[in-house]
């Protein structure tokens, strides 16, 4: 629901970074959106192309790459990979697992036109 | 033209995150349970405040942060109990963050046990912004249905205890408290869970007891 502010924070890592290499352009942006974030890429993606009018990522390609829930058991040491939200441990059932992947919100890289 | 890819790797609720652990270093330091209460819009958390603000009377010392969109309503009903409250009205944001409390933070008096930050009603949002707080509630109200938990994992995922309010309209709705917490402790495993009905007072014993348990033991570690 707050897609709009999260990509304003994108800008202000890209509007840093392009000043940082005298950039004119920016071109591609890498972002991993973990499936628990509670940001929705669809949303994201509107926002984005929203947002970029007239800054120097006009024609920058957004890539989303979704992170799943990653669980890690203390019982049994396993870990599990998660698409649903079912969280309890895959080898042993344990559901007291620790939640280590998935609630991801991060630049992961930009390309930059100099 | 050359291109150049660059690593970033900017996690972009950092800011929040450092804020947050700021102000828990500081509720810490100064000896406040801090409880950020998170549900649905109309699911009672500023009637549940007021009625710890009841139980709390001459007994414990709190105050309010209330997080809305709009109005100073909220504030001002926690103020009617003698309690001092600020509002945060975000103007449409769907959550607070822990900028927003930062700011209020000074102003909160030093002698207090108890520090409520009541987010804006929203199951989604607040969840996923860590304000600093010791502890988070999650109400969930009988007229909004007991299939809730499932539906909005993260707020239940992320809570230290589930309060189902509003327990005087059982009699009159299909909700059932067991189902509820059911679905509730299957996502978290360990979640508390109180029924109150701040309107009777039902209830609201149990939840202050398990607050002033969490305030001792918060003072014990830091002595």
């Amino acid at each position: 629901m707050h897609e709009l502010s999260l990509v304003a924070s994108v800008f202000e890592v890209l509007e840093e970074k392009a000043r940082e290499h005298g950039a004119a352009r920016v071109t591609r942006i890498v972002l991993k959106v973990g499936v628990m974030s509670g940001i929705v890429p669809d949303l994201l993606e509107s926002a984005f192309d929203i947002y970029k009018k007239g800054t120097p990522a006009e024609s920058a390609r957004l890539e989303i790459v979704a992170v799943s829930v990653g669980l890690r058991c203390p019982d049994c040491g396993g870990t599990t990979a998660r698409e649903d939200a079912d969280f309890s441990c895959a080898a042993c059932g344990s559901r007291r697992v620790e939640i280590v992947a998935g609630r991801e919100l991060v630049v992961e890289t930009i390309e930059l036109e100099t | 033209m050359t291109t150049k890819t660059l690593t970033v790797v900017r996690d972009l609720l950092a800011t929040n995150k450092q804020a947050a652990a700021a102000i828990r270093e500081e509720l810490r330091t100064r000896g406040i349970l801090g409880v950020n209460l998170l549900s649905s819009p109309g699911s009672g958390k500023t009637t549940l405040l007021e009625a710890l603000a009841d139980r709390f009377r001459d007994r414990r010392r709190m105050a309010v942060i209330e997080g809305d969109i709009e109005t100073e309503r909220d504030a001002e009903r926690i103020r009617a109990k003698g309690v001092p409250a600020w509002q945060i009205t975000t103007g449409g944001a769907c959550h607070l963050e822990a900028r927003m409390v930062g700011k209020v933070l000074g102003q909160v008096p030093a002698e207090i046990d108890f520090l409520f930050i009541e987010n804006v009603g929203n199951l989604v949002c607040p969840a996923s912004y860590d304000l600093g707080e010791d502890l988070r509630l999650v109400l969930l109200s009988s007229p909004e249905g007991d299939d809730k938990p499932a539906k909005y994992p993260q707020a239940f995922l992320s809570a230290d205890a589930l309060v189902l309010t509003k327990t005087d309209l059982l009699p009159y709705l299909p909700f059932d408290p067991d189902r509820a917490a059911a679905e509730a402790l299957s996502i978290k495993p360990g979640l508390k869970v109180f029924a109150v009905s701040a309107l009777r007072g039902d209830g609201v014993d149990g939840l202050a007891a398990w607050l002033v348990e969490a305030l001792g033991r918060l003072r014990s570690d830091r002595a």
